[in-house]
């Protein structure tokens, strides 16, 4: 039991930096996700052509290859650019890559391509008709955005955004391996030093399907509120 | 063969390709493909039973199945991989058994907790699959007088399994993908064998470059591998005409 009481404030902390890395993420993923749909549905082939890149890529390297790939190649870029300013204008910069802002950075990175996926698939399940029916009304295209293609397509979509969310959350444990002290590290660390390791892993993966839970409930429950209206067909 | 001097020069000059190094990308690949191939097949056959059991009326054999996929599909992997790998070798009992060290290996502990990720998933998948058997199949089998293990057998099973086909591709890139945790336990896999190549060049950024693009490729060989295999077994559900 000291042991908890040593290791508990830690692991605590780790806890709530592995909400904030979810979080996070999630709003990076969910921006870049409206943002690969609305490129993956463009008629620009260029624009097309790097969304498909991204998302390919993406979902063909592992999320710790990337994590590392990002984490110490973007230092490299960035060191590359700020020496290349230093000789050429004299400026004398030096950025160095926060792990915490890295992870959330790869993590988002990542989930962005996935949440894309199901952005255009949900977008594409809205029927044009109704689109249509908002231009011909006199809406203008942010209106019609607004009021019909986003409440209508989240309905489409939550089932997936909440699917994505949940490996997203198990995705973060590993920024532990770039440095970051999330609840993984912590009782990592803890097992080691105390030789207790299912008290304190047991814990940790506890504190993961807490949330998991927790965050089915409230999928469930904005399920609800995007289904309004809308009558169920067959089933 | 003067372009095999050329590029022989070449790899002795590069840090990152050296012939070394190529040997330890191969033994990397290898390791990647073995366990991921090992756990897959290993998750397979206990899923089967599994997936027939969480689709049992009775409770008390769906009910601690579902808790087991729960679990394993609620926690990261590397989580589970640390519980076995740190919380196995903690039990006395365990390390008093005879064939200790023989199975006290980082390669065994990762196969294990593979194995049981993949299991827990797969269940989940086929037992969706299962449950999506048209009904009526399932009553005329009964018509013809079949028992529950024969229906099982005969008509279940073998549509689930195509059905199951799609999803089961995407659990087994997920597979591949996972397995990279195994460098964090110590195993030289692709992932690891980057990590060691890192930490002897100097050069952060260019093997992680090279094992994506390995990965990459592997991952199109399992998608076209299942594409085909869709294409065979699915013959008969695409419209007609195609």
């Amino acid at each position: 039991m000291t042991d908890l009481m040593q290791y508990g404030p830690r692991l605590f902390e780790g806890a709530m930096l592995t909400i904030a890395v979810a979080l996070l993420s999630l709003l990076l993923s969910l921006l870049l996700g409206l943002l690969t749909a609305s490129a993956k549905m463009s008629r620009n082939r260029l624009i097309h052509g790097i969304a498909t890149l991204y998302t390919t890529i993406i979902r063909g390297v592992p999320d710790l290859v990337m994590m590392f790939l990002l984490f110490f190649g973007a230092q490299i870029g960035l060191n590359m650019i700020t020496d290349l300013l230093y000789e050429l204008y004299g400026w004398d910069l030096y950025i160095e890559i926060n792990s915490f802002v890295a992870g959330v950075v790869t993590i988002g990175l990542i989930f962005g391509a996935y949440m894309g996926e199901t952005f255009r698939g949900a977008f594409l399940a809205v029927d044009r008709g109704q689109i249509e029916a908002g231009r011909a009304y006199g809406m203008n295209h942010g209106q019609v955005f607004r009021r019909i293609r986003f409440p209508q397509m989240m309905r489409h979509a939550l089932p997936g955004l909440s699917n994505n969310w949940m490996v997203l959350l198990k995705t973060t444990a590993l920024v532990s391996v770039i440095g970051l002290t999330d609840m993984v590290r912590v009782a990592e660390e803890a097992s080691k030093q105390t030789d207790q390791p299912f008290l304190f892993l047991g814990i940790v993966a506890l504190v993961y399907l807490a949330i998991a839970s927790v965050s089915e409930w409230g999928f469930s429950r904005l399920q609800e509120r995007y289904d309004t209206g809308f009558v169920g067909g067959e089933d | 063969m003067e372009w095999l001097t050329t590029l022989q020069a070449a790899l002795t000059d590069h840090t990152v390709l050296s012939a070394d190094n190529l040997a330890r990308y191969g033994e990397g690949l290898v390791t990647t493909v073995q366990l991921v191939f090992a756990s897959l097949v290993i998750g397979l056959f206990l899923a089967v039973p599994l997936a027939i059991g969480r689709s049992s009326k009775r409770r008390w054999i769906s009910l601690p199945i579902y808790a087991y996929t729960y679990v394993f599909r609620g926690t990261p992997l590397l989580v589970q991989l640390y519980l076995i790998y740190y919380g196995l070798p903690s039990i006395d009992a365990l390390r008093d058994w005879q064939y200790w060290e023989y199975i006290d290996r980082a390669h065994v502990w990762a196969l294990v907790a593979f194995t049981l990720n993949t299991a827990a998933y797969t269940t989940e998948i086929f037992r969706g699959a299962i449950k999506n058997t048209p009904r009526g199949e399932i009553e005329a089998a009964k018509a013809y007088g079949m028992g529950y293990w024969l229906r099982m057998r005969r008509i279940v099973l073998p549509s689930a399994f195509r059905r199951a086909l799609p999803a089961y591709g995407n659990e087994v890139i997920f597979m591949l993908h996972a397995s990279a945790v195994a460098s964090i336990v110590t195993i030289m896999d692709l992932t690891g064998a980057a990590r060691f190549i890192v930490a002897r060049t100097y050069s952060a950024f260019e093997p992680y470059l090279w094992v994506a693009c390995i990965y990459l490729c592997l991952t199109f060989a399992i998608l076209y591998l299942f594409r085909y295999l869709e294409k065979r077994l699915l013959a008969h559900l695409r419209p007609a005409g195609e």
